[in-house]
Order: C-alpha cells, then sequence, then structure tokens
C-alpha cells in the first residue's frame, strides 16, 4: 500500500499486549486494540447467551406440542432476538475489528477520541448488565421489536428494564459510530486519500452514518414507550386514539437501517478478504466504496416495508416496494466485484477465504429472498412466517457472523501475534456453512407452505422440517464452540506470527509491526500507491 | 514518535498523544460536536415526527391545547434563551481573545439566564401539576370532547420540554464546569476548545426550543 521500510523484528519488542500488565491496565486503557478486545471478550460471551436461547426454541420446537409453556417460549424467542441484535450483532464486526483496524489502516495512533472509545465500552457493559438483570428477573415477551400497544399497556414482563437496556447500549453505538465518523475524516496518514482507503473503511464509514443517525431515533422511541407504559397517556393505544402504527414506524425507522449495520461491516470485511486471497486487487473499487454509501443512504428510506400488512397506506407501501428493490443494486454490484476480483486470481482456501466463500453464497441467498419480501403480493402470503426468518437469518448469521469469523481468523494473527491451527479452522468452517444451512434452508420451506413465526406449538406435517433444522443448530454449535477451543489455544501455544502472514496489503499488515505497538507504528506511515496494489510492485513489498 | 511529542505537547496545552497537532486536534473535536449534534437532532427529530402526526390527525384538539400553555411564561422563557446564546458567543469571543475576566463573566451571566429558564419552567410545570394538565391517571381537561386527544398532546408536550429541560441541565452543569476550568486558568488564547464546543451545545439546545415554543404555545392562537 506504500513504501514499505523494513526495520528489524526483535523478540522481545513491546507491543500492546505485553506493554502493561493488571486489570487496570485494561479496564482502565484508552487504546483502541485493547477497547476492540474488551469488547471482543463481552460481545462473545452475549453471543453464547443469545445462542442459549436459540438452543431452548429448537428443542421446543422438535415436536409439535413443544416442551415449554407458552409464555416462556415467548421469552425465549423474544431475549434470543434482543441479545443478538442489540447485544451482540450491532457492536460485533465494528466494536472489534473495526475498533482495532480502523487506526491501523489509515495510519492513525488511536481512535480521536479514545476516553469516548472507552466510554462507549463500559455503556455497552451498563446496558448489557441491565438487558441481563431483566432477563434474570423473569425476561420479557414482547419480541424483539417491542411492539405497542402490547407493550406498553398489555405485557406484564420486564419491558422498561429491558428497554433501558437497550437504550443505553444505544449510546455505546452511537459514540463508537461518531468516533469512526471523524477519525476517518481528521486523522488519516499523509497520502491516505479518500480514494486509497482500504474498503473495510469505507464499510466502517458508511455504518457508522447509520449509527449516528439511526439510534437516536430508537433510542427516543424507547423513551417514549417507557413514558406511554408508566403513564398510560394512550400515545401508541388505539382505544384512546393513539397511533400503534407510529411505533412501528419510529422503530423500523431505526430498526430496518440497523439492518445494514449489521451488513455493511461484514461486506467491509469480505472485501478485505477477497483480494488478499485472489493475489488481485479489488475490482471496481469506486463501485464497492459508493455502493457501501448508497446502501447506508437507501436503508433510511425502506422502513415502510416491515408495514405492509399493518395498515399503512397502499402508496406508501408501493414506494417503500420500490426502493426496496433498489437496495439490490449496490448489494449486487458488491457480489458481482467480489467475484470478478476472484477472475482470474490465485486463488487460495485460507480459513477466511472460506467464509468469504460462505458469506458470498449465503448473503446472495438471503439478499434475493429479500426481494420476494420486498414485493407487495408475496410479502402479504409470507409476512410473519418462518420465510422472514429464514431470510434475515441468511443474512445476519449467513452474512455477519459468517464474515466476522472469516475477520476474526484473518486478523487473528495481527491481534495476538500468533497463528491459528488452519486445519481445524477449516474443519470448523466447513461445520458452521453445513449447520447454518440445514438450520435455516428448511425454515424458508416451511415459512412457504405457511409456518408462522413466533408460535410454540405447530401442526404435525411440519414436523420433518422442524427436525432437520434443530439438527442444524446442534451442528452449528458445534461450529461455533470449535473457533473458541483452538483460538484460545493459538492465542497462548499457537506458533508465533511473523509481521505479515498473508502477504497482503494495508498499513496495518505492512507497517504496522504484529502484534502493533501502543500507538500503532514505529514510523509515521506515508501512503504512495492505491488499495489493494496487489499487481505491480508487491514483490518488493514483502515482509520484513 | 515519542520524543517531538513531547515537546510539542510543552509548547500547545492540550494536545493529546495521538494528534499530530492542534489544528488536528480542533478539527476533530469540532466535527465530532457536530456529529453530536446531529445525533441530537435526529433524537428531537423522533418527537418531533411523532408531533406532526398527532397534530395532523387531531388539528383542533392541538389548538384547544395551546390555549392551557403559559404563553407569556414561554414568550419571556425564549427571550431569556435568545440572550443567552448571545452571552455565549460572547464568552467565546473573550476566550478567543485570551480575556479571562470576560471570560468567566459572561459564562456566569449564561449560566444564570440558563437558570433562569429552569425556574420559570418549573413555576410552568408547578401550574400543570396544579391543573391536573399531567398525562396519567390524575388527568382531567375541561373540554370533554378532546380528553383523550388533548392527554396526548400533554404527554408531547411533557415528552419533548422535558428532554429539552435535561439538556439545559446538562448544559448548566457544563458551564459550572466551564467556570471552573476557565478560573484555573485552564484556557489560552490558543487552546479553549471546550469553551468552542460547549458553546455549540447551547446554540442547538436554544434552537430546538425556537421550535418547541410556537408549536406547542401559538399553535391555536391564529385569530
Amino acid at each position: 500500500m506504500s513504501t514499505y521500510l523494513p526495520f528489524a523484528r526483535t523478540e522481545a519488542r513491546t507491543n500492546y499486549l505485553n506493554a502493561d500488565y493488571g486489570w487496570k491496565s485494561w479496564l482502565f486503557t484508552t487504546d483502541h486494540k485493547r477497547i476492540a478486545l474488551l469488547y471482543l471478550f463481552s460481545i462473545t460471551a452475549f453471543f453464547f447467551v443469545g445462542g442459549a436461547f436459540a438452543v431452548g426454541m429448537r428443542v421446543n420446537l422438535l415436536t409439535p406440542e413443544g416442551i415449554f409453556a407458552h409464555d416462556t417460549y415467548n421469552k425465549l424467542f423474544t431475549m434470543h432476538g434482543i441479545i443478538m441484535v442489540f447485544f451482540f450483532l450491532v457492536p460485533s464486526i465494528p466494536a472489534t475489528l473495526g475498533n482495532f483496524l480502523v487506526p491501523l489502516m489509515i495510519g492513525a495512533r488511536d481512535l480521536a477520541f479514545p476516553r469516548i472509545n472507552l466510554l462507549s465500552w463500559y455503556l455497552y457493559m451498563i446496558g448489557g448488565a441491565i438487558a441481563l438483570t431483566a432477563i434474570v428477573k423473569g425476561g420479557v415477551d414482547t419480541g424483539w421489536t417491542f411492539y405497542a400497544p402490547f407493550s406498553s399497556t398489555y405485557s406484564n414482563t420486564h419491558v422498561i428494564l429491558t428497554a433501558i437496556g437497550v437504550f443505553v447500549s444505544g449510546f455505546s453505538s452511537i459514540l463508537t459510530g461518531l468516533n469512526f465518523i471523524v477519525t476517518i475524516h481528521t486523522m488519516r496518514a499523509p497520502g491516505m486519500t479518500w480514494g486509497r482507503l482500504p474498503l473495510f473503511v469505507w464499510g466502517h464509514y458508511a455504518t457508522s452514518l447509520i449509527q449516528v443517525l439511526g439510534t437516536p431515533v430508537i433510542a427516543i422511541t424507547l423513551v417514549l414507550l417507557g413514558l406511554e407504559r408508566v403513564l398510560h397517556a394512550g400515545i401508541f393505544d388505539p382505544a384512546v386514539g393513539g397511533d400503534p402504527v407510529l411505533f412501528q414506524h419510529l422503530f423500523w425507522f431505526y430498526s430496518h437501517p440497523a439492518v445494514y449495520i449489521m451488513i455493511l461491516p461484514g461486506m467491509a470485511v469480505i472485501s478485505e478478504i477477497i483480494p488478499c486471497f485472489s493475489r488481485k486487487a479489488l475490482f471496481g473499487y469506486t463501485f464497492v466504496a459508493i455502493s457501501s454509501i448508497a446502501i447506508a443512504v437507501l436503508g433510511f428510506l425502506v422502513w415502510g416495508h416491515h408495514l405492509f400488512v399493518a395498515g399503512q397506506s397502499m402508496y406508501a407501501s408501493m414506494v417503500f416496494s420500490l426502493l426496496s428493490f433498489l437496495v439490490a443494486i449496490p448489494s449486487a454490484i458488491k457480489v458481482f466485484n467480489w467475484t470478478a476480483t476472484m477472475y482470474k486470481g490465485s486463488i487460495s482456501y485460507e480459513t477466511p477465504m472460506l467464509y468469504a466463500f460462505g458469506f458470498i453464497g449465503l448473503f446472495t441467498i438471503g439478499g434475493l429472498t429479500g426481494l420476494f419480501l420486498a414485493t407487495l403480493a408475496i410479502d402479504v402470503h409470507v409476512t410473519d412466517t418462518y420465510f422472514v426468518i429464514a431470510h434475515f437469518h441468511y443474512i445476519m448469521v449467513g452474512g455477519m457472523v459468517m464474515a466476522y469469523l472469516g475477520g476474526i481468523h484473518f486478523w487473528f494473527p495481527k491481534i495476538s501475534g500468533r497463528m491459528y491451527p488452519e486445519g481445524w479452522a477449516r474443519f470448523a468452517a466447513l461445520i458452521v456453512f453445513v449447520g447454518f444451512n440445514l438450520t435455516f434452508f428448511p425454515q424458508f420451506i416451511l415459512g412457504y407452505q405457511g409456518m408462522p413465526r413466533r408460535y410454540a406449538h405447530y401442526p404435525p406435517e411440519f414436523q420433518v422440517l422442524n427436525v432437520m433444522s434443530t439438527a442444524g443448530a446442534s451442528i452449528l454449535a458445534v461450529g461455533y464452540l470449535l473457533p473458541i477451543i483452538y483460538l484460545g489455544w493459538a492465542w497462548r501455544k499457537g506458533p508465533k506470527a511473523p509481521q505479515n502472514p498473508w502477504n497482503a496489503k494495508g498499513l496495518e499488515w505492512e507497517q504496522s509491526p504484529t502484534p502493533p505497538p501502543t500507538y500503532n507504528f514505529e514510523t509515521q506511515p506515508v501512503v504512495t500507491e492505491p488499495a489493494y496494489n496487489y499487481s505491480g510492485e508487491s514483490e518488493e513489498v514483502g515482509i520484513g | 514518535m515519542g520524543d517531538s511529542e513531547a515537546t510539542l505537547a510543552v509548547h500547545e496545552p492540550g494536545l493529546k498523544h495521538h494528534f499530530d497537532d492542534s489544528a488536528q486536534q480542533f478539527q476533530s473535536s469540532t466535527l465530532g460536536m457536530w456529529v453530536f449534534l446531529v445525533t441530537e437532532l435526529m433524537f428531537f427529530g423522533g418527537m418531533f415526527g411523532g408531533y406532526t402526526v398527532y397534530r395532523n390527525m387531531y388539528p383542533d384538539a392541538f389548538a384547544s391545547t395551546s390555549h392551557f400553555m403559559n404563553v407569556p411564561i414561554g414568550a419571556i422563557n425564549t427571550g431569556v434563551l435568545i440572550f443567552s446564546s448571545f452571552t455565549m458567543v460572547m464568552a467565546v469571543r473573550s476566550a478567543q481573545l485570551g480575556q479571562k475576566k470576560v471570560l468567566i463573566a459572561f459564562l456566569i451571566f449564561t449560566l444564570l439566564l440558563g437558570c433562569l429558564f429552569l425556574t420559570l419552567k418549573y413555576v410552568e410545570y408547578h401550574e400543570k401539576w396544579v391543573d391536573h394538565h399531567i398525562p396519567g391517571p390524575g388527568f382531567q381537561y375541561a373540554d370533554t370532547r378532546y380528553f383523550h386527544q388533548a392527554q396526548i398532546l400533554f404527554f408531547l408536550y411533557f415528552a419533548m420540554t422535558g428532554m429539552h429541560a435535561i439538556h439545559m441541565i446538562v448544559g448548566v452543569g457544563m458551564l459550572i464546569v466551564l467556570i471552573s476550568m476557565a478560573a484555573r486558568n485552564r484556557f489560552t488564547q490558543a487552546w479553549y476548545t471546550p469553551v468552542e464546543m460547549i458553546g455549540l451545545y447551547w446554540h442547538f439546545v436554544d434552537i430546538v426550543w425556537i421550535f418547541l415554543f410556537p408549536l406547542l404555545y401559538l399553535i391555536g392562537h391564529t385569530k
């Protein structure tokens, strides 16, 4: 990515991990890399909490009669959704990999506001603790969407406490986005022009725009919901003149763009992995960069497609349907350009690349079924069925979680200074892919046949597909547990990583030692070439 | 970089280690504050959106409620806030010129105006309490046709002005911090970023009120 200044690697070099020890040096750190690790460990914990609820749901759905009471099942899917969306998916890649890599990739010593970065982690933890408290006290049963007036008037579970948890963690998301926007604008190294930014950074810039513009709206929506639950003034209660559809508009004004918070960072990771393991510059850099921004902008104009059957005006629905189709254009540009990048590339099959392959296939299926849902007539048929569940899990789990795992493997040497065991990692990637498809593909069929979401019981003719889905979930669980084990082992015992094990382009690999020192670079990086310059002079830009 | 940064830090007060120079740091702080204000705009925007929907649904009820708003106090408060924006601007200017005493005087002046606003707001809220205009079980409304709609309006009134008042309280707290920092000679002509940033925040909170006042108080007084 730039003129490379080789420097001698000394074994006892100080890096961000061994610069200081003790819990204070972690809990009061302002180093973006350490904060990224704090986030990494906390969101992993939340991932497994959310996963445990999913296990409960899948076990219940093994038989048509289920094993849990209806109320318990309602709580299971609600808390699965809330934990996974607000406490895993939204912060997943931005707060961990993004936090770690954005300053490294643009050649900065830290994010613009390091203390605000730490504050965002504390807000996340406080919000998470409040949400967990609500769960321990008996949970909440409104669905992750908190639809009024059930949530504001009728539900007798811990709605307010959960809403406070989501509200607080929302500010952590806002602060992360704010930090990224400012950092990317003001702290790029000399020569790091907007046209040379890695696409990882472009993706995070687009994500940050959504976090900053969307999250405050869900915050105020939850405030209004909480006040209404206390005062019963009727703002969302149709019985006394309130408008429950207003709640849905306000909720989805954030929560649809939030879907793109949950996929753009995944696309950002894939845009880094594919050029590296194809040994080629990314095809159509400008189009991929602009498509991230286009997704962010269009994402704010399509929320109404969640309200096709909610009593929204037919004409509004037609406009929202059209705009939703438009999102397919930038999404398809990305998929085509990744594919074109691989064309005639020297592809190798390391674990991150396997996850990238999985991402492209699963995201494509998830994206195309999204077009079914944007079509007014088909949406009426499949609204609130397992078709919707399968669709968004293909995006969020098949897309985002695959990208997250791919990114974790790709940058694991950078983060830990160690190599992970390639054989185990490839095996786990395969398990995840198989398990995922077995879990969620049957749900497309179930949904199309009419099985509604959010019911604890179902007619016996749906049992075969449900058993397949539950079997898939158990395979998927193994696929998620394996990386915890071998990455945990590799962190301590893995072979030491060279500075640039993948021979990848980018400031974080070429000019920052592995693991990076506290201020990231030993000399001020200067950028003199475009991103992903894998052809050209790549031999001279070897590792030190 | 270590050595050169240490030297820089001596010459440029307030410069953090990860910035190259004060200009970059100031640019970052300013952009960060504006981005934050955008999030604030969206935050209040959700309530303005709700207001728009209900005003469109129940125009007569909303017009009727505005007759129960204390327009004189609202008008005085509008004046107070506009004047406080002026004193805040003067505080920023004195910081630019390095006039410590003038800076402190204007900050205190702004602080007092902020407190005056909050006091008058308290008087208004107390009136609403006495008149049973607080939404909830005790809510009463003279015109029974509009009971439910008026309750929604008062809900929005308290949510919007209450959220605004919370922002005023935060602003007052930050002014106290600024005054104490100024008294301890923390600001120089080269570095007075906090004054500038809190100035931006203060103006934003004022502007929100400029919209709240006509929408909530004056909407029914068309004749």
